[in-house]
């Protein structure tokens, strides 16, 4: 029997029914731990001329208060380049910016505290949206251009062409346990930290740097996050970095929990991004050229934001073959929280990008939109078949599943109904539309793509398993005790999953970019496989056989192929092995193969695999209020052979959720002097129970094994999120029935608001019915 | 840039409710090293007097505490009596993390002050279950896998069952409207709906 590809449920499922689950901030607390509140900057931008944290030590209860001068090691948590202050002293670089940290006996002493520090500000003019930035020339990171072929000419040559631009809204990740961390110094200068953290090494590494001690002083231990969505990769680091300073610099364990409204004013986000284009293409609706500008919103620090760019320039393309191409990427500086990773990593971005284009093409054309996804999709072989930054895609589900999801979905009588409920009401408008996802998988940085495993069995045959992955609710540790249990042959209650800390898999990636099965997965499998090369020979011993070679492990029992019914339990091989001095703890070792990336060139095969989807929304759209309703969702999603397909739909179905909520209603408003202004569910609005349409059928592409990946399953963290452009796309849809026009602006998010916005406008614009004098629809350019 | 760390010693004065000491019963006690920059009187003392003895009923236990007015029930759960299974997803009453039930009606223990709920019975996650055995919403969001993270489960669980105790919800539609202030930001809502459907009509059933 097989764990691999069952429906098993949350490995921790009865802890968090029960509430025993604990998180980071749910521990038992150490006696004496202190906690910490910043003292925050009131503006965007200004400088520092002036700090007194004196009065904070009138309060009762405050410990100390720390500043840039109680850093031992470096003052700064930047994760690519060193450009992250942690305690600014000259400058602050957006609203709500940490100056200095009051150390309290509780949390209200070091708030009470931190009323009283005084600071004094020159305050700047901030620079608060991508178009102010790229007019002051406010740039950060490298300039980035992926292309193939000779997009100008080829722009030159169409038969139409087209310019426009869309931007796009950030999102806040809201994973609903804030940023926590906890750091237990013991007396000896070394110390342990517990952290809702997806990356513990990087957390570790900058830990060390500020404190100036080397790596092995200090462990990182993750028990489970309450979230990460990409919102604790990087951002976690500062948090347990003045935690652990404040550990120093009072001897006693300290403790960092964010308040939600600090959470939202103090962390990155996903990346706003603008981006301009100009498309070519046919009378047919083949896109035969295209040019594109991205500008991705870094906010006041670089982070990770270079990777996310240009994994925003590798997915304009979404599913569709482009023979001319030119994208362009910067990343602006501007006065906000600095943006990071978030499900999708930009990817996204991308492809919206790449989807109002599409749609720009299709009502230009009178086509309907899924024509022309159709018309363009990558297929074949070789050119037709390669993407524009030279990785051919071998295995192209793009229209099997875009076929599967459309009849499933009845698309083509639902697109008659629609029509004939569109004609027979005048102020709501139904509308349909499908959108496929092409998502590359693995690490954009090569060496990111390893993982290590300890599995440590003891001698009556329970076992600890490791691995360097985080739980965030993404079921990693479900399958990789699924996957642990198949390839040892053993049943999954023999195991303990353990928290994931760096004294047990050193030097580990981020649990991020979808990979955290695919690469853990091999190295907990290679890990059992050492196990069993070790036991076989104990076991054939027992067996009296004279070769390990044929021996099966199943189910907690080991027998010979050639003699099933002589068998052995694995318990007692296990007891064996120790007696006869065989080692019972092996590690486990994983790299991804054959992935390579030239980042002079922006070409080379840089992801593993690709993982495909596609969706049919429909809404219907109010067009007194905006408002709108989804009333329908079909997804086809490929993930591979299913690990645990419980857990699988679980991750389509939320991430498409998430999507929707960026695309349509999750609104980040920054005031005049760049404070955010949605700093909590009340103001910040999240896709609620309600708001999940009734009818919600997901289907995983059945016979659909991936080569070369963990038991022939695909990554699926990622890609349903994208699979929500679905529903911004039928709400253009919806709103283009109001009239009769060529050109559907949307803003994103698409709330209400947008919506009603949109719809004034395209009643304007099929009321004038001219269209020549719109710089936006020029046809053909010259 | 000039950074000034002298220290101020003011004179002495109260402010009404301030709290934050380490109060006998209240901090758990530091230990070991005092830091040299601590000044021997604080210039905002913490105020004995406005701490209060409370009784509290939780899970079927008595609970004897010195607590502040208005500290919240949430606090309480979680840094006093370490019931941490309740979550504090906003300490705003927006996002329906620390749910619980208060005579069997589901409230945001981080919008009311513990000593407001004197002789009320006060049923947290960690209460429901008997024993080993599951509170049947317990049982039902396992065998849907209701979750993801698992940090709203919690409150979505507490607010489920004050949700069956109520019974206004008949239909699918009313379980979203009525469950619509638990946030989860995973998305587990189908499966939530489905959980707290077949608990709903066991009831039903149970009824005729
Ligand atoms: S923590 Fe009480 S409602 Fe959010
Ligand atoms: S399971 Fe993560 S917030 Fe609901």
């Amino acid at each position: 029997m097989t764990t691999v590809g069952q429906r098993k449920s949350h490995e921790s499922a009865t802890g968090h029914v029960s509430g025993k689950a604990l998180y980071t901030d749910d521990q038992r607390q150490p006696i004496g731990m202190v906690s910490l509140y910043p003292v925050t900057a009131p503006h965007a931008s200004a400088r520092i001329t002036h700090i007194d944290v004196s009065a904070a030590y009138g309060v009762a209860g405050v410990v100390t208060v720390l500043t840039a001068e109680d850093v031992p090691g470096e003052n700064d948590t930047g994760v690519i380049i060193r450009d992250e202050v942690l305690f600014p002293t000259e400058v602050i670089s957006y609203w709500g910016q940490a100056v200095v940290w009051v150390v309290g006996e509780t949390e209200t002493a070091a708030r009470l505290g931190a009323d009283r520090v005084v600071v004094h500000y020159e305050p700047l003019p901030p620079i608060l949206s991508i178009k102010d930035a790229i007019a002051a020339n406010s740039f950060q990171g490298q300039p980035l251009v992926v292309r193939r072929g000779d997009a100008t000419t080829a722009l030159q040559a169409a038969d139409f062409c087209l310019t426009g631009e869309v931007e796009m809204n950030g999102q806040d990740h809201f994973y609903l346990e804030t940023q926590a961390s906890w750091v237990i110094p013991d007396g000896e200068g070394n110390y342990q930290i517990y952290s809702s953290t997806q990356h513990p090494t990087e957390t570790q590494v900058i830990i060390a740097r500020v404190l100036g001690i080397p790596n092995n002083r200090v462990v990182v231990t993750c028990l489970r996050m309450g979230g990460g969505f990409g919102g604790k990769e990087s951002q976690a680091n500062p948090f347990a970095a003045v935690a652990a300073i404040a550990a120093v610099k009072t001897g006693r364990p300290a403790r960092v929990r964010l308040r939600r409204s600090q959470d939202m004013t103090l962390t990155g986000k996903r990346h706003g991004l603008l981006g301009q284009y100009q498309v070519g293409f046919s009378q047919e609706g083949h896109i035969t050229a295209l040019d594109v500008d991205l500008y991705a919103d870094g906010g006041w620090s670089l982070d990770l934001s270079p990777p996310v760019l240009l994994r925003a320039a590798l997915h304009v393309d979404n599913a569709y073959y482009i023979p001319d191409i030119e994208v362009r990427g910067q990343i602006v500086k501007t006065h906000k929280t600095s943006n990071t990773a978030f499900r999708g990593f930009g990817g996204p971005q991308g492809m919206v990008v790449g989807e109002e284009i599409i749609d720009r093409v299709a009502r230009f054309l009178g086509l309907p939109p899924e024509v022309v996804r159709e018309r363009n999709f990558y297929h074949g072989e070789g050119a037709t078949n390669t993407t524009h930054y030279g990785q051919e895609i071998f295995d192209n589900r793009i229209a099997c599943i875009w076929s599967q999801v459309k009849a499933n979905a009845n698309f083509a009588e639902r697109r008659i109904e629609i029509a004939h409920f569109n004609q027979s009401h005048s102020y709501k408008k139904r509308g349909l539309a499908i959108t496929p996802v092409k998502f590359g998988i693995s690490f954009n940085k090569t060496q990111y793509n390893q993982a290590g495993a300890l599995i440590l069995i003891y001698t009556d045959g329970s076992i600890q398993l490791n691995h360097g992955g985080t739980e965030m609710g993404q079921g990693l540790h479900t399958k990789m005790l699924q996957v642990a249990a198949s390839a040892l042959g053993v049943k999954i209650d023999r195991f303990r999953l353990m928290p994931t800390s760096t004294d047990k898999v050193p030097n580990t990636s981020a649990t991020a970019a979808s990979s955290g099965a695919d690469l853990n997965g091999q190295a907990v499998k290679d890990a059992c496989e050492t196990l069993k090369a070790r036991l076989a020979p104990v076991a054939a011993k027992l067996m009296n056989l004279d070769a390990p070679e044929d021996l099966v492990f199943e189910d907690g029992w080991i027998y010979s192929r050639s003699y099933p019914n002589d068998r052995i339990r694995f318990e007692q091989v296990v007891e064996q092995a120790y007696n006869d001095r065989v080692s019972l703890s092996a590690t486990g070792y994983y790299r991804t193969p054959n992935i390579y990336w030239d980042a002079a060139t922006s070409q080379g095969r840089p992801f593993y695999y690709f993982a495909y989807g596609a969706a049919v929304s429909e809404v219907e759209v109010d067009g007194f209020t905006g408002t709108f309703k989804l009333r329908q969702v079909d997804i086809v999603h490929d993930v591979g052979e299913s690990l645990n397909p419980l857990v699988d739909q679980g991750q389509i179905e939320g991430g498409f959720v998430q999507g929707m909520g960026w695309l349509t209603m999750e609104e980040l408003v920054w005031d005049a002097q760049g404070r955010l202004r949605s700093d909590a569910p009340s103001t910040y609005k999240i896709p609620t129970i309600s708001e999940v349409p009734e009818h919600f059928h997901v289907e995983l592409l059945q016979r659909a094994a991936q080569e070369g990946v963990i038991y022939g399953s695909k990554a699926v963290g990622e890609p349903p999120l994208m699979l929500a452009m679905s529903v911004r796309e039928a709400i253009r849809d919806a709103i283009a029935a109001f009239g009769a026009v060529d050109f559907v602006p949307l803003a994103s998010p698409a709330t209400p608001e947008a919506i009603l916005w949109a719809i004034e406008s395209v009643k304007a614009r099929s009321g004038a019915k001219s269209g020549v004098a719109e710089s936006l629809l020029v046809s053909p350019t010259v | 840039m000039r950074l000034r760390f002298r220290r101020r010693r003011l004179g002495q004065f109260a402010i009404a409710g301030t709290v934050g000491a380490v109060l006998a019963g209240f901090t758990k006690q530091a230990m070991g090293q005092s830091t040299p920059q601590t000044p021997s009187k604080p210039e905002v003392p913490a105020d004995p007097n406005s701490y209060v003895d409370v009784e509290l009923q939780i899970n079927g236990k008595e609970q004897m505490l010195k607590i502040e007015p208005r500290v919240t029930l949430l606090d309480v759960l979680r840094e006093r009596l370490d019931l941490t299974g309740t979550k504090k997803g906003c300490d705003h009453g927006q996002c329906g993390a620390c749910t619980v039930l208060v005579n069997g009606r589901r409230i945001n223990s981080c919008l009311t002050f513990a000593i407001m709920h004197r002789g009320a019975e006060i049923t947290t996650i960690e209460g429901l279950a008997k024993g080993n055995t599951l509170h049947p919403m317990q049982a039902a969001f396992v065998a849907h896998d209701a979750f993801q993270c698992g940090y709203c489960t919690p409150g979505q669980i507490c607010s489920a069952v004050g949700l069956v105790n109520e019974g206004h919800a008949q239909s699918d539609a009313d379980i979203r409207e009525l469950m619509s202030g638990n946030i989860c930001r995973c998305g587990a809502y189908p499966n939530i709906v489905t959980a707290v459907r077949e608990v709903l009509e066991g009831k039903k059933n149970a009824a005729v």
